[in-house]
């Protein structure tokens, strides 16, 4: 079943060598007098030059912290970080706070949900622009302006020579999400991570930045980690998917093979649980029992548990690996689940 | 203008069929925009809510949709009188809510309760469940018996699938999920006719969500509850709804009972906002053709001209749309029912195919709105002009 007969386009793809390489990620956050807590443990994941690769969960779920640690973004106290993130060669976790500094807009940027927040409110967004350029390609700003200019024009900024000049809150969300997305490709990276990038946008607009991202990473190459909760979002958008739950990924898959047969209990729970636009009214959710608070540490069992209609005994005892499983047919299916939903389901 | 009566209630000789329950007529509701150093001087207006005609059936489920700043809260607070209407009427089983004073509003009140958005900031963090429960009934004289009101506070619980042993904690206490049970436990409490409810999942995590759906749906049964869901999740909406009104700046651009409205949407903005949206499938996902429109909603402080949507319409006329305002109406059409209504110029065309999409130029749009942390000074009172 590993063997493929026929070569595809993606697996020439994969054969390349993967840019960035997450091995045994953990995050585990502590506090004086409380129990440490595991934000993330032991996630591992591949991200290929010009893939986007979808984290997908619910809040809480550890999907930014992931980002974060791989951007070393997170606070510098109050947390250990294990484990590695290699990018082209390099171990981005080993690197020093100013050579990470360097990297980060360089060679891996991040978008965030919130723009306004990660924009400077005092400083013109054309000038915020042209500062990534001046800061990692030492353009001067005379040369970086047009450049910037060019930039806001791409992203869909209507009237850019005159944007550039304007403060974060003459803008628009969308149009702030546009700038901080100019921001992040000013200098071109093979990386961008987007953390919910369309989660505090209206439906119009989110639909013009996603196919905006979609066009990027087409043209350019460029890869994507694209971080969501919403499965719409992955579906149309990602070329694998990995499923978070309570820190770890739970499932793995090309995303027409995860939406055609989830494998896990979650990821079906969350797929009938959601209304569709697009099939028969009137039928009633389905949905997951209880909420995330009703966890099970992983130690020794399955965090999902007490809210899995699935759990064997087993489930209460040991906890399940993350597990090669048959049936992706182009990307490797992997699967954290002692009882999966089976394949004709 | 014989007497005075038909002069403050214009609208009572058109009759409201009995199955009405709210009957709105041309409502509008705007904010003053104040500036200066004591913001004693009015330079605008937000035209949060502007010509709202729409009737909410007894029983029924009304789904508001559109998207963030279009008026759907500002609306189903002026529904409850929350917030004061500029314009127009709102007749709750036929009584002007506007004529209500004192102790008859506050009894109106009981009859139309609210569920929020954010389940944690519209409880108080210092009362338990318990007492947060009792309040409204209190003040509706339905606690009189403690006995009773114990029973009755059980019978809350168990209705929105909490145990009693909620009652003596703290909102704090409680998941996004069960804090959004308590929120409708307090709006049942006093037993109300309708229940607006403003994104009452849109907090919620995704496979919570579905719980709470399900929660609203039984109790409508159980209670004949009758609903205005306001959300932007059109999904949810269409789901729950089994009639749905779409908003744009202010006023609504179409209406129809839910199936027919997803069926054949016919106005040009609900067509793009039923295509924006992401579908949980693959396959579906890469068939579908987007309508990507240009450009951002224009601020309500500055609406355009005639058709609102013309500044971002895919099928926008040469005639008309930028200086014509159109009204809701229904259309003759073929499979397209009397219950159906577009605020459309060229629905028939559009649907027809004799009318073809075409490029929009994207105009900038100026943030004017009055945002609490804006650079410029500007603050926006409730209240009519
Ligand atoms: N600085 C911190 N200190 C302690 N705990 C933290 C910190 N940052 C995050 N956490 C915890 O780590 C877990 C994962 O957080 P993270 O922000 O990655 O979740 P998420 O999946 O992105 O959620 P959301 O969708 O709400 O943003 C959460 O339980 C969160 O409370
Ligand atoms: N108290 C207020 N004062 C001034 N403007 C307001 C007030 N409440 C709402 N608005 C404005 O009215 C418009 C509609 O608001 P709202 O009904 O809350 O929109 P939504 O559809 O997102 O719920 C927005 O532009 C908003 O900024
Ligand atoms: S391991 Fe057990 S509890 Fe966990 S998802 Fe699988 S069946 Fe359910
Ligand atoms: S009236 Fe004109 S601008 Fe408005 S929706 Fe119809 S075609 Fe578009
Ligand atoms: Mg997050
Ligand atoms: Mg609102």
């Amino acid at each position: 079943m590993t063997a493929t007969t026929t070569r595809t386009s993606r697996d020439a793809r994969t054969s390349r060598e993967p840019l960035l390489q997450v091995r045994d990620l953990s995050v585990t956050f502590r506090r004086s007098g409380e129990e440490p807590f595991h934000a993330v443990s032991g996630v591992s994941f591949d991200v290929q030059p010009g893939q986007t690769v979808g984290l997908v969960g619910e809040s809480g779920c550890g999907k930014s912290v992931t980002s974060l640690a791989i951007m070393g973004l997170l606070p510098k106290r109050g947390n250990t970080v294990t484990g590695e993130a290699v990018f082209e060669g390099t171990d981005l976790l080993k690197l020093s706070p100013k050579q990470m500094r360097d990297r980060r807009g360089r060679d891996v940027a991040m978008i965030f949900q919130d723009p306004l927040s990660s924009l400077n409110p005092v400083v013109p967004i054309g000038r915020q622009v042209t500062e990534v350029m001046e800061r990692h390609q030492g353009l001067s700003r005379k040369e970086a302006e047009p450049k910037a200019r060019e930039l806001l024009d791409k992203v869909g900024i209507p009237d850019p020579s005159r944007r550039l000049k304007e403060y974060p809150h003459q803008l628009s969300g969308g149009m702030r999400q546009r700038a901080l997305i100019a921001m992040a490709l000013a200098c071109a990276p093979r990386l961008l991570i987007a953390d919910e990038p369309t989660t505090a946008l209206d439906v119009t607009i989110q639909a013009q930045i996603l196919t905006l991202l979609k066009d990027l990473v087409q043209d350019s190459d460029t890869a994507l980690i694209m971080i969501t909760h919403d499965l719409g979002v992955v579906a149309g958008l990602c070329d694998e998917v990995n499923v978070l739950y309570g820190g770890r990924i739970v499932e793995r898959a090309d995303r027409h093979d995860l939406f055609a047969r989830p494998r896990h209990p979650y990821t079906h729970g969350l797929l009938a649980s959601i209304p569709r636009l697009d099939s028969a009214r009137g039928e009633r959710l389905n949905p997951v029992p209880g909420s995330v608070a009703d966890n099970l540490p992983w130690d020794h069992a399955c965090a999902f548990a007490p809210r899995c209609s699935n759990a064997v005994e087993a489930c209460r005892t040991t906890q399940p690996e993350l597990e090669r499983i048959e049936g992706g047919v182009e990307t490797p299916r992997l699967l954290r689940c002692h009882n999966p939903i089976s394949e004709e389901a | 203008m014989s007497t005075a009566a038909t002069e403050t209630t214009p609208q009572d000789d058109v009759a409201v069929p009995d199955d009405v329950l709210v009957d709105v007529r041309g409502l509008k509701v705007h904010f003053p925009i104040k500036r200066g150093v004591f913001f004693d001087r009015t330079v605008g207006h937000v035209y949060a809510v502007d010509g709202m005609d729409m009737q909410i059936k007894r029983g029924e489920t009304y789904g508001l949709v559109g998207e963030s700043g279009c008026g759907k809260s500002t609306f189903g607070r002026a529904l409850l009188r929350l917030e004061e209407p500029t314009e127009g009427t709102v007749l709750f089983d036929g009584v002007d809510v506007a004529s209500l004073k004192g102790e008859t509003l506050r009894r109106k009140r009981q009859d139309m309760q609210m569920v929020f958005q954010d389940p944690l900031s519209s409880l108080d963090p210092r009362q338990t469940v318990e007492s947060l429960l009792l309040e409204g009934m209190q003040a509706h004289g339905l606690a009189k018996d403690g006995k009773a009101a114990t029973a009755r506070l059980r019978e809350l619980l168990s209705a929105v699938g909490l145990p009693p042993a909620a009652l003596r904690k703290y909102p704090h206490e409680f998941s996004g999920g069960q804090r959004q049970r308590i929120g409708i436990a307090r709006a049942l409490s006093v037993n109300p006719q309708l229940i607006v409810a403003d994104e009452p999942v849109s907090a919620l995590d995704v496979s919570v969500q579905a719980q709470v759906v399900n929660l609203l749906e039984e109790l409508q049964e159980e209670f004949s509850l009758t609903y205005l869901v306001v959300a932007h999740d059109l999904a949810v909406v269409r789901h729950i709804s089994d009639r749905v009104g779409v908003m744009y700046l202010g006023a609504l651009v179409e209406e129809a009972d839910a199936d027919d409205l997803y069926a054949m949407p016919l106005h040009p903005y609900t067509r793009a906002l039923m295509s924006a949206v992401p579908v949980p499938d693959p396959t579906t996902e890469d068939r579908r053709e987007r309508i990507i429109l240009a450009g951002d909603l224009p601020s309500p402080a500055n609406p355009p001209t005639g058709c609102r949507f013309h500044t971002r319409c895919p099928w926008k006329q040469e005639e008309r749309c930028d200086t014509e305002r159109p009204q809701l109406r229904t259309i003759e059409l073929e499979g397209v029912p009397g219950t159906h209504r577009v605020a459309c110029h060229f629905a028939e065309q559009i649907q027809r195919g004799e009318i073809q999409p075409h490029e929009v130029d994207v105009s900038f749009v100026e943030q004017v709105d009055a945002q609490p942390d804006d650079a410029t000074p500007v603050t926006v009172e409730p209240g009519a002009p």
